[in-house]
């Protein structure tokens, strides 16, 4: 079976002013269905890059993209808006809840995109809630829950429309270390007894000890790709 | 949109959160409610003044009867009609006749007197209209609210009642002195809020010899038939007599062309001052709308990444706009309503150079035009934000934690 995840000769350009700046200068990359890959590299190498294009958040300036057996670089951005519904979670570093809304209501969110009734949709969030630990603060707003509480939330809001691919963006950057210890082992949880692919962005060693496979981007350019664990 | 049913759903979720987080940007959202509400205010109670205005006027007179002016004038003060051709017309069998045979028409003539208004010093012009006793019979509309009908021959009048309220010295009982003639006031009339109500009336015999007249200004009388037959049968009847060069109209139509300038002049007015207005209200909409975005943009992009499209955003973000802007228009439109409805003003009628006293009036009409005009300002201050904001690139937006 082909890897859910082949990105081919990817290269991205920024223009800045007048001069156009190549940010990933082809970069090749095969992720396997349930692997769990943390992509790390110093600042300003592109890690944000690269997971953008493979989230379809952007698309690439040359070379192809194929998640799941689709061409993702080249679709449209309306395309790719439903794309991403349907086939990838989101978690940031600073988790971006809406702070008006409920943990419940948050993880509610991508399911407004399907066609559940708002029953199912309660139902199902309360099972990424339950999932995640949280049951019991479906009904809390972002601003009183803690960080890791925030960031558990915001798992729960990408995991709960079941997407082909988790993509996370240095999603301990903001939490102290045992709490970042606990949402890594979150993570592991999802893709070893959920089967979840998840692609990580981080700069925290202890943090990419978690994944089955690190990857180093340095300047553009993937310049090892260390399996273990 | 593949499902309009989703499509709803989705601008409904991101319009609530929208206005959710409205509590956070209650300032600029005031800016915007208190602007709006000010372009409102300002255009209905002034459109409110121009529709009262010319509503006094056209209200005034009734289709069934005629007023007959020299020909050529448009207007009573700069009409004269005289002693023998008002006899004429009187006779002509187009007018109509009451029990006793007596034709149904008033020979009258209009002086200015100067008034002082109720705590100023300055005159005014007031219409002092000298009539025969024939007004009162061919004007059923009027009614003494107060004292008494003048007596023939006697310095006596009777004021109608927005005059007695808005001019000093005309209550019931009063003497008021012109340059050489002292009358008393013996009545207050009422004729349903119509121009005359502005006048003091006279016998007009007395008028004349006091004012030194010799003629009338005009002859105002009962068409026998009112139809548009009767009406042409009296004119043809005055075009057959060569003595006789006069202009037939039929009150409410004369009355309207009286309001035709002022009115037309308020009306310009309120658009113009309210277009100004709304250009300001515009460019506070669109700043209120920017900042919005700008403090939601993280929000938007993590929306977006979601899956969210961008049409749903650009209508929540027009949705909020156009919320604010009718909070800003019911806001606008029901100060009007409760300081200006009914609120009585007299002014000079450049028409007839003399005060016309009339009640704002707004209408629903008008309250429906200043939240057209709410609901405008909101959708020119709220689409180029609303466009900026679905094409927020999202990983830009993403960045700017
Ligand atoms: N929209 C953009 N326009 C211009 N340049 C950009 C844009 N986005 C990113 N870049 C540049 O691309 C390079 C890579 O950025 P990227 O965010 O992918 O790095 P990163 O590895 O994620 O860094 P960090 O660890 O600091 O998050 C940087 O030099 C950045 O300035
Ligand atoms: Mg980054």
């Amino acid at each position: 079976m082909a890897d859910l995840v082949q990105v081919r000769a990817v290269t991205k350009s920024y223009r800045r002013g007048g001069e156009t700046i190549e940010v990933l200068h082809g970069v090749d990359l095969d992720i396997a269905r349930g692997d769990f890959v943390a992509l790390m590299g110093p600042s300003g190498s592109g890690k944000t890059t690269l997971l953008n294009l493979i989230g379809g958040l952007d698309t690439p300036t040359g070379g192809a993209i194929v998640v799941d057996g689709r061409r993702i670089d080249r679709l449209s951005s309306g395309e790719l808006s439903a794309w991403r519904a349907a086939h990838v979670g989101f978690v940031f570093q600073f988790y971006n809840l809406l702070p008006v809304l409920s943990a419940q209501r948050n993880v509610e969110l991508p399911l407004l995109l399907t066609s559940l009734s708002a029953a199912e949709r309660r139902r199902h969030a309360a099972i990424a809630l339950a999932l995640v630990g949280l049951a019991d603060r479906a009904r809390h707003k972002p601003r009183e829950l803690s960080g890791g509480q925030e960031q558990r939330v915001a798992i729960a809001r990408a995991i709960v429309s079941d997407p082909t691919l988790l993509v996370c963006d240095e999603p301990t950057g903001d939490l102290d270390r045992a709490t970042a210890g606990e949402i890594m082992a979150l993570l592991q949880m999802l893709n070893r007894e959920h089967g979840k692919t998840i692609v990580m962005v981080t700069h925290d060693p202890k943090a990419a000890e978690y994944a089955s496979r690190r990857l180093h981007l340095d300047k553009g350019t993937l310049i090892a790709d260390g399996a273990g664990a | 949109m593949r499902h309009p049913v989703r499509a709803l759903a989705q601008i409904a979720q991101i319009t609530l959160i929208n206005l959710r987080s409205l509590p956070q940007r209650l300032g600029t959202s005031l800016v915007v409610v208190v602007g709006i509400a000010g372009v409102v205010g300002v255009l209905v109670s002034v459109l409110a003044m121009g529709e009262g205005f010319r509503h006094t006027l056209a209200s005034t007179g009734r289709p069934g009867r005629v007023i007959m002016l020299r020909a050529g004038s448009d207007a009573e003060l700069s009409s004269g009609v005289d002693r023998d051709q008002t006899t004429l017309l009187a006779a002509l069998p187009a007018i109509a006749r009451d029990g006793s045979g007596r034709p149904l028409a008033s020979a009258e003539l209009v002086v200015m007197v100067d008034l002082p208004r109720k705590g100023e010093s300055h005159p005014n012009n007031v219409p002092f209209r000298g009539v025969q006793p024939g007004a009162f019979a061919i004007r059923d509309e009027l009614r003494l609210v107060e004292g008494r009908a003048f007596r023939r021959g006697v310095r006596e009048v009777i004021v109608g009642r927005k005059a007695a309220q808005q001019f000093a010295g005309l209550d019931v009982g009063s003497r008021i002195a012109f340059r050489d003639s002292d009358w008393t006031v013996v009545g207050t009339f009422a004729t349903g809020g119509d121009v005359h109500e502005s006048e003091i009336w006279a016998d007009a015999e007395v008028a004349m010899s006091a004012f030194r007249r010799t003629g009338y200004q005009s002859m105002t009388a009962t068409l026998a038939d009112g139809s548009q037959a009767g009406l042409a049968a009296l004119t043809a009847a005055i075009r057959r007599d060569p003595r006789l060069s006069i202009n037939v109209l039929r009150e409410p139509e004369y009355y309207a062309k009286q309001a035709g300038v002022l009115a037309r002049l308020i009306t310009v007015l309120g658009y113009t001052v309210a277009a100004f207005m709304a250009i300001g209200a515009t460019f506070g909409a669109l700043n209120c709308m920017y900042s919005a975005i700008a403090s939601r943009q993280v929000e938007i992009a993590t929306l977006r990444a979601i899956g969210f499209g961008g049409a749903p955003v650009v209508v929540s973000v027009m949705i909020e706009a156009l919320l604010l802007a009718l909070v800003g228009g019911a806001a606008g439109g029901a100060l009007a309503y409760v300081y200006c409805d009914g609120a009585s003003l007299s002014t000079l009628n450049f028409s007839t150079f003399s005060q016309v006293a009339f009640d704002f009036r707004v209408t629903p009409a008008l309250l429906g035009q200043g939240l057209a005009w709410a609901l405008l300002i909101g959708a020119a201050g709220g689409l180029l934000p609303a466009i900026r904001a679905a094409r927020l690139p999202v990983t830009t937006a993403l960045r700017a934690v």
